[in-house]
């Protein structure tokens, strides 16, 4: 229809118009734009184009650059040794597989089974001991969110009423639970000793360092007793401990208060979920000797267990790994495979579109367009 | 917005000067509110309209899921955030421009006007007008609500108003009171006025009203003629007086302020498909996830419940299934990105912005920029096929320049050579002080003839300055103003005048020159008036001698064949120079003379006479005296006008047509005019292969023409397409390839194979450009054959044949045949369509098309109102569609391609993690980075290239019209393109979670601790997704500008500054519970492993991409990489840019040459005389002069009102001449009328009751003598005839129109009582408010005659 879309700003506009068209010619303001770069889509720019000196020399720089690293990665990561032992006794042969049987969460007496195994080669220089779970959804969603931070940080409110996140290991008998959620309540707990057997056969216990293993943010921010680190006791005082726990939280580490509570780095390794339900853990580290000697020397070695952890029910395994570790971190073949992979593939792509290009351009020899 | 709703009503009372008795009624106050909110509504209000649009719901809805803790994968400010940023920038929005509103409203609401209130002239503001006071408006006032007009300054209670508000024209109409108000006259007597005005209630109609007037019990009928609406503003007239009927929202102008129809871009709904898709998806995925869920729970999960029991309401794994399916679509949602509408919406903006920024699109004469007046079309604009194109005030600047002429067999005027340096332009001055400063003429012989005393030149300029209707304006002495109603005729006298031959003033019956300086005054003896028939105008003269002379001006036709026989050498000669100047696109004229002898003219008068007092057939007879004295004349001459066109019209349509887009022009004009114009702005050339002409008038005979125009098509395409079958193969399938639109063409009816090829011939290769010229097409459509071709049955046959035409004229088609001719096409073609006009007869085509352009600065405003984009000049087209419209296309295809590609990178890493974690709707990133990714991290970058990309520059988009071709054939975002951002997407989202999956499951820190942690994964996976998308942004941008580079950088920066304050330990203190993340960024990052994972992810990402485009661009460079690397090439070379330019450049250099290009061969005859008639007699009757002049005096002895009594039964006999009532469906296309088998499409015919006859050829010649109406004139013609009437600010005598009222009553007996002589009659009604404005006249005069003639023109062009 007429006059749609009508406001009242045109009759105005009208009018003054009307006003410019009959009376003084005064001066028209004129409305031309104004005339800067970026008005007129005239800024400088730069404005690369794929050619073929451009794209061939990056696909070479790349395979160049990609494969002599991938060599490093994978020579340094073969140097690497490292010891994988399954100790979860699902075969009838293992020790641990009468442990694995009859466990029991009312089970007062922890049940222990011994491992033995060989190490082939020494391990030299400062060797990490890892506990390996497979199957166990660390990252699970109400998993991973089954934890009070506020808690965890020492926070006295959140001490006596966590969040409601922790459900259904909040509370226990009316008291609060800490620490609570299903994280801290999987807590893994066996306990793991390694022993070195010598050619004599005396067993000589390897000393195990269990403190150094946490993120340091985490031991020293994210996690902390509330009321600070003496008397744990009286701080948690009117909570109860996990449902899982034989122990409460401030009998982690009753030795060290430095290790108590929840600053115990065992807890806060176990805290700091895994991105994939197959993972390990930093267990403890076998200190370099200050000697000449390798750390663990080739021989046979003997894994005492204290079997507390249940994995078999949801067809889990556990593992204890040993390990070395060089500048780029542990064993970890696959990144120097897929650097020497993908620097060859680059490679190999600019010879072929060398070839391509040398072959079918049609425009090298002429900078006219077809039109 | 909240006001009270009192029930509808029913009829409207009002009382003048008494308020108690109003206000039962609760009328609308005069305050008007075009605001939408205030302070308080704003916020409920605004937030009610958002979340209608389907996009905010949606993410309410999935804030709601989000709040349910079972479901919840996300924190609720993932949602919330983008959300309430979306919600506030629109809101922000909606409130400028609410304050702005609320601004000008306000300023409205305050305007003063002066209320008669207790018997006192009071001021008041607007808004305090109450229905029932009466108003006093002054000279050029607004007229502040809808009134009754009581009385007026002039006599007769006439007043004059402008429309142009309202209806976009800018002639004057005349309204009038009723006789006994008008006696009213002063405020005391008003003060006084108790009459009662009982009406209908408030409408749309601007051209209807109907109620009653009670005063001292007598009843008088109220029609539109009597009401002044809201928004017209008063001229020519002192003061008057209204009565306020509707105020406010009630009034007409309000109640037509509906919202104008939406438009949408085929990317929009390309995108909303492509959403829908995309849910589509989400939800399969959201399936595949919960039924892995509910395996994975049975299977693990109920064993594994020692460590994770069940939340509570979960028991089984079905349900579990169930929660987890609305987990995933939580998380999964950012597939479909809120910021995608507000980012684009965005882009829009900027690149509206542009336009209006644009210094090559403003016009220094008008002082007018383009404007983009719609911010949501602009992609569209890089893909436009088909342009419709009015003709007249768009390629034409209906301006008329006196050119050449030809004086006694010698020709004069400029030669068009070219090459010369254009000749000096004649200065008038010393030899004659009265002449136009403005006039050019370059030829200097003309003036010597002058000057000499050449007797033929003398005659030839005394004909000139005498035969006309021009009426004359001296200001001040020598300060002479002509007003022609027709731009020839301007031309013409103005010409005279500049060579010594100047019109000074008339009076009805003496004509006053000054003739080389001496003054003379003719007697005019009689106009023998200009219609369409006649093609020609005559005066007879007596000089002051005594002497009688007939002059006569016409179509060369005409002329030519009424001379007398010893004219016949010069005859000869001067036809040879008028097919030079119709050659030349000129319009031309035959000038001719009689002498009279006294008796001779006598016994004619006498004949005229009775002729002119006949009742029956009027017309005819007058017609019949007239031709009967205008046998055996003398050539003098002829002249030749030009029609000027635009600038660089031609070179636009060249480019334009280079771009692969077809114009078609629609115009009201004469065929041969259009074909002329046609030609002149090289949409037709001689070059062409066939011109095809439909004119047939019957059903039969269109169809016929349509068949034999196409047969010869196939055949002349076929013996072509022989030659070079190879070459289209691949064409023909690049042509369909990926271009959804243009499936189903093959459906096309009887076209069927055959056609196919015809459809989409062009993309040839741009190598045989010039061989496709050679094999084009046009076609010529009238618009009688139009009505038929539009038929239901007609249609597929129209649109297959005219679409294989590289040109397609149509004219004489009405606004109504315009709006669906567009529609045609957009319905069977599926292309984007633009329509540019400059009037309001243009109004309904372009708001039917796609995008619609209205030239702005010139007549009216209407057609900018409606348009999408507006600007001054026809040639701003080419920039706006080849530079504006391919970058804001290929800016959102690049944007949408990209923003697609990085929203599925991000979201589908969540669908393979699901696979290691249970399906249980973990996310792989921290909750932070899934709010920010979208509105921080990856907004500003792929932001900056959709506003600021561009692959070549603006000139070389000119130079290689062939850029445009994507654009048009939708090659850069389809759905195929779209698949492959998905499958890029959906690729990378792969490596970005395979790959860190893979190295860090296994890696440890360098202090032995491991890094398969659930957040160094999370940490390390958003980084190198982060820095993928940058790294692809950077590839895809071509055009990096300073901000770009910001925008780019500034974005990882902002990533990593964010990362580390988001992780910091501060933070962290603070609130413990919601940044989990603490340190993670230091520890994280500073790990060389966790650095090579994301070096080796990117490369994975990247090389394929970066390969595969190489390799295109290397093997099917498209033309615009192909133009980049030109001037790479030429910049690192320095060369001049010189020779290079190849096939494209050769097109425009060959247009841009001189105007009036040579063209030889074809001749067309260029008469277009764009003349009315009717102004004869107005002339003669002296009813538009002032009445101070000597009209006065003979005004009541001659020809009592005749004129407008004539011209009111020629109205009438014309009713449905399409109204300017713009697209709606009320117009009515008079050509289909004339054709007869048409039912006639007018609304208003109901409303006319039994008279709905329509004219027709044969029919008046058979006559029914019931129908007053001998000769079927156009209405239009009147109601441009009482425009001028009524500027000249005389006043029809009130016995006139009560002469008219006796005669339209005999019409039509039309209930109602007419006491005061007045009635509501047809013509009043018809007339309307708005009659016609110039430019709609000239289409109706161009439709109003009949078949005959039409057909006579067609054969001569044939």
């Amino acid at each position: 229809m007429m006059a749609s879309s009508y406001n009242a700003k045109e009759e105005d506009g009208h009018i003054a118009a009307a006003s410019t068209h009959g009376g003084a010619p005064g001066v028209v303001k004129s409305k031309k734009p104004d005339n800067t770069a970026f008005k007129q889509q005239r800024l400088p720019a730069w404005q690369p184009i794929l050619t073929a000196g451009t794209v061939l020399p990056a696909f070479f720089v790349i395979g160049l650059i990609f494969i002599p690293i991938g060599i490093g990665l994978f020579v340094s990561s073969n140097n690497i040794k490292e010891f994988e032992i399954d100790y979860t006794g699902v075969d009838i042969n293992n020790p641990c597989y009468s442990c694995a049987k009859n466990f029991s969460w009312n089970n007062t007496t922890p049940c222990l089974c011994s491992l033995p195994f060989t190490l082939e080669q020494p391990f030299e220089s400062n060797v990490f001991m890892y506990y390996g779970l497979s199957n166990f959804y660390q990252n699970h969603r109400r998993y991973v969110k089954s934890r009070d931070d506020s808690q965890l940080n020492g926070d006295r409110s959140a001490l006596k009423s966590p969040s409601k996140e922790c459900e259904p290991y909040r509370t226990s008998e009316g008291a609060p639970i800490a620490p609570c959620g299903a994280i801290a309540n999987s807590l893994f707990n066996d306990t793991l000793e390694l022993y070195h057997i010598d050619i004599n056969g005396t067993r000589n216990e390897i000393p195990l360092v269990k403190k150094g293993i946490a993120w340091w943010t985490d031991k020293h921010v994210k996690f902390r007793n509330p009321g600070g680190n003496d008397n744990l006791t009286v701080a948690f005082q009117g909570t109860s401990k996990p449902v899982n726990w034989r122990k409460p939280v401030t009998e982690l580490d009753p030795a060290d208060p430095d290790n108590n509570g929840f600053i115990n780095e065992d807890f806060i390794v176990w805290m700091r979920t895994a991105a994939l339900p197959t993972f390990r853990k930093l267990y403890r580290i076998i200190q370099k000797k200050p000697n000449t000697t390798p750390t663990l020397p080739s021989g046979k070695y003997v894994l005492e267990i204290t079997y507390n952890y249940p994995v078999l029910s949801f067809d889990g395994r556990k593992r204890m790994i040993l390990s070395t570790i060089s500048w780029m971190g542990g064993k970890n073949p696959f990144l120097g495979i897929a650097y020497i992979t993908v620097g060859s593939i680059c490679f190999f792509l600019g010879v072929v579109l060398l070839i391509i290009h040398h072959k079918y351009d049609t425009r090298n020899t002429s900078a006219d367009i077809p039109s | 917005m909240f006001r009270k709703r009192p029930p509808p009503e029913e009829e409207r009372r009002v009382r003048a000067n008494d308020r108690e008795y109003n206000e039962k009624f609760q009328y609308a106050s005069n305050c008007i509110m075009t605001s939408k909110y205030n302070i308080i509504t704003f916020l409920p209000v605004n937030l009610f309209e958002q979340f209608q649009e389907v996009a905010n719901t949606y993410f309410l809805f999935l804030l709601i899921l989000q709040l349910i803790p079972q479901i919840s994968s996300l924190s609720w400010f993932t949602t919330i955030v983008p959300l309430a940023l979306v919600l506030s920038i629109t809101a922000v929005k909606d409130a400028t421009d609410d304050y702005f509103r609320h601004k000008s409203d306000n300023q409205v609401n305050n305007r003063q006007s002066q209320v008669l209130i207790r018997g006192s002239l009071q001021n008041e503001k607007w808004m305090n007008v109450r229905v029932g006071d009466i108003i006093k408006l002054e000279n050029n006032q607004f007229v502040a609500a809808d009134l009754l007009l009581l009385s007026s300054s002039e006599p007769h209670g006439l007043c004059y108003i402008e429309t142009a508000e309202l209806d976009g024209e800018t002639n004057m109409k005349v309204r009038q009171s009723v006789s006994v108000t008008s006696e009213l006259g002063d405020p005391n007597n008003l003060a006084s006025f108790n009459g009662e005005a009982v009406c209908e209630p408030p409408n749309n109609k601007l051209d209807r009203f109907s109620g009653t007037l009670h005063w001292r019990e007598k009843k008088y009928t109220l029609n539109n003629q009597n009401v002044l609406l809201r928004g017209c503003v008063l001229r020519n007239t002192e003061a008057c007086y209204g009565l306020v009927i509707f105020a406010g929202p009630d009034t007409k102008l309000m109640q037509n302020s509906g919202r104008t129809k939406f438009k949408r871009t085929s990317i929009d709904r390309l995108m909303n498909t492509l959403v829908l898709w995309i849910f589509g998806f989400l939800v399969c995925m959201g399936v595949i996830l919960a039924v892995g869920n509910a395996v994975w729970e049975r299977e693990v999960g109920s064993l594994f419940q020692s460590y994770l029991p069940w939340d509570p309401p979960v028991d089984n794994f079905m349900f579990s299934a169930f929660l987890s399916f609305w987990s995933y679509v939580i998380i999964l949602n950012t597939v479909v990105p809120i910021s995608l509408y507000v980012s684009v919406e965005v882009i829009r903006l900027g690149h509206s912005y542009f336009i209006n920024w644009d210094q090559q699109m403003f016009c220094s004469q008008c002082n007018t920029a383009a404007e983009a007046r719609t911010t949501t079309l602009n992609e569209e604009l890089g893909q436009v096929e088909y342009i419709f194109s009015d003709k007249t005030g768009t390629l034409t600047q209906n301006i008329m320049s006196f050119n050449k002429c030809s004086i006694n067999g010698q020709t004069f005027g400029e030669g068009t050579d070219p090459l010369e340096p254009p000749p000096k332009r004649l200065d008038f001055t010393p030899f004659n002080p009265l002449a136009d400063p403005e006039f050019c003429f370059y030829d200097d012989s003309l003036l010597e003839s002058v000057k000499v005393g050449d007797l033929h030149t003398h005659e030839f300029l005394r004909l000139l300055s005498l035969c006309h209707t021009v009426m004359s304006e001296e200001k001040s002495e020598g300060e002479l103003l002509y007003k022609a109603q027709s731009p020839d005729e301007g031309a013409l006298v103005t010409a005279s005048r500049n060579f010594g031959f100047v019109f000074r003033s008339r009076t009805p019956g003496t004509i006053t020159t000054t003739e080389m300086g001496r003054p003379v005054t003719y007697t005019l003896l009689a106009i023998l008036d200009f219609n369409n028939f006649r093609k020609r105008m005559s005066v007879i003269v007596r000089n002051p001698e005594g002497r009688i002379r007939l002059y006569c001006k016409g179509a060369d036709t005409v002329v030519l064949e009424r001379l007398h026989p010893c004219n016949q050498e010069l005859l000869n000669i001067t036809s040879d120079h008028l097919n030079e100047y119709a050659a030349d696109g000129l319009r031309t004229l035959a000038l001719a003379y009689r002498d009279l002898s006294e008796d001779e003219w006598e016994a004619w008068a006498e004949s005229y006479r009775c002729a002119d007092k006949a009742i029956n057939c009027r017309e005819d007879r007058l017609a019949a005296a007239y031709d009967e004295i205008e046998q055996d004349m003398m050539l003098l001459g002829a002249t030749a006008i030009e029609d000027k066109l635009q600038e660089c019209v031609p070179e636009t349509i060249a480019i334009l047509s280079l771009a692969n887009i077809k114009i078609w022009v629609l115009t009201g004009d004469k065929q041969e005019t259009a074909v002329n114009i046609g030609y002149s702005c090289k949409m037709l050339t001689d070059d062409m292969t066939e011109v095809f002409i439909i004119s047939g008038h019957t059903v039969q005979s269109v169809r016929q023409e349509l068949r034999r125009a196409r047969d010869r098509m196939i055949e002349l395409s076929q013996s072509r397409d022989g030659v070079k079958e190879e070459g289209m193969g691949g064409w023909g399938e690049a042509c369909f390839m990926g271009n959804g639109f243009r499936d189903g063409q093959g459906r096309d009816g009887e076209g069927g194979r055959g056609k196919q090829q015809l459809q989409c011939p062009p993309p040839q290769p741009p190598s045989n450009l010039m061989d496709n010229i050679s094999g084009e097409f046009a076609l010529v459509i009238n618009g009688h054959s139009l009505a038929h071709a539009l038929e239901a049955d007609m249609e597929t046959e129209f649109v297959s044949t005219a679409c294989a035409c590289k040109a397609v004229i149509c004219c004489r088609v009405t606004p109504l045949q315009k709006a669906q001719v567009v529609e045609l096409i957009k319905k069977h073609k599926k292309a984007v369509t633009l329509a540019i006009g400059d009037g309001a007869n243009d109004v309904s085509m372009i708001k039917s098309a796609h995008i619609g352009v209205g030239i702005s600065g010139q007549e009216g405003i209407q057609a900018v109102l409606a348009s999408d984009y507006s600007f001054a000049q026809f040639r701003f087209l080419q920039r706006l569609l080849l530079v504006h419209g391919r970058w804001s296309y290929l800016r959102m295809c690049r944007f949408l391609c990209y923003f697609f590609y990085k929203n599925f990178a991000f979201t589908m890493v969540h669908f393979w993690f699901g696979f290691f974690c249970g399906f249980s709707a973990q996310t792989v990133y921290d909750q932070y980075f899934i709010t920010l990714y979208n509105i921080v991290y990856t907004s500003l970058p792929v932001l900056a290239m959709g506003i600021f990309d561009q692959d070549v520059p603006d000139q070389r988009s000119l130079e290689y019209p062939k850029l445009y071709e994507p654009g048009q054939l939708n090659l850069l975002f389809n759905k195929r393109e779209f698949f492959i951002c998905i499958a890029q997407g959906i690729y990378t989202s792969i490596v970005l979670f395979f790959v860190p999956c893979a190295i860090l499951s296994n890696a440890t820190q360098a202090n032995g601790v491991p890094l398969a942690d659930y957040q160094t994964f999370a940490v390390t996976t958003a980084t190198a997704l982060v820095i993928v998308v940058s790294v692809q942004i950077s590839l895809d941008t071509g055009f990096w500008t300073v901000i770009n580079h910001v925008f780019v950088w500034g974005s990882l920066g902002l990533y990593f500054t964010i990362m580390f304050a988001l992780q910091s330990q501060t933070l962290f203190r603070i609130f413990p519970n919601q940044f989990h993340f603490v340190g993670r960024a230091q520890s994280t990052l500073l790990q060389p492993v966790v650095w090579l994972t994301i070096a080796l992810a990117t490369a994975i990402c990247i090389v394929p991409v970066l390969a595969f485009r190489f390799l295109k661009v290397d093997l099917k460079p498209q033309l615009s990489d192909t133009v980049r690397y030109t001037q790479l090439v030429r910049q690192k070379k320095r060369k001049p840019a010189g020779g290079s330019v190849g096939g494209a450049g050769r097109g425009v250099g060959s247009v841009s040459e001189g105007r009036l290009g040579a063209r030889g061969g074809s001749r067309r005859s260029g008469y277009a005389f764009a003349h009315q008639e009717g102004f004869g007699e107005l002339i003669t009757s002296g009813k538009n002069m002032r009445l101070s002049s000597l009209a006065l005096a003979n005004f009541a002895s001659r020809h009592s009102s005749s004129w407008i009594d004539t011209l009111r039964r020629k109205k009438h006999s014309h009713t449905n001449t399409p109204p300017t009532t713009t697209a709606s469906g009320e117009s009515s296309p008079a050509p289909s009328v004339v054709s007869g088998s048409v039912p006639p499409l007018s609304n208003s015919s109901s409303l006319l009751g039994g008279s709905q006859d329509t004219p027709i050829e044969e029919e008046t010649a058979t006559a029914p003598t019931q129908n007053t109406q001998t000769a079927p004139p156009s209405s239009a013609q009147a109601s441009l005839a009482l425009a001028p009437a009524a500027s000249e600010a005389a006043a029809p005598h009130g016995s006139a129109l009560n002469a008219d009222v006796l005669t339209c009553t005999a019409v039509r007996s039309h209930g109602g009582e007419s006491p005061g002589g007045w009635t509501i009659t047809l013509e009043t009604v018809q007339e309307a408010l708005f009659g016609r404005r110039a430019i709609s006249t000239r289409v109706a005069a161009a439709n109003s005659p009949g078949p005959p003639s039409v057909a006579k023109e067609t054969r001569q062009i044939e």
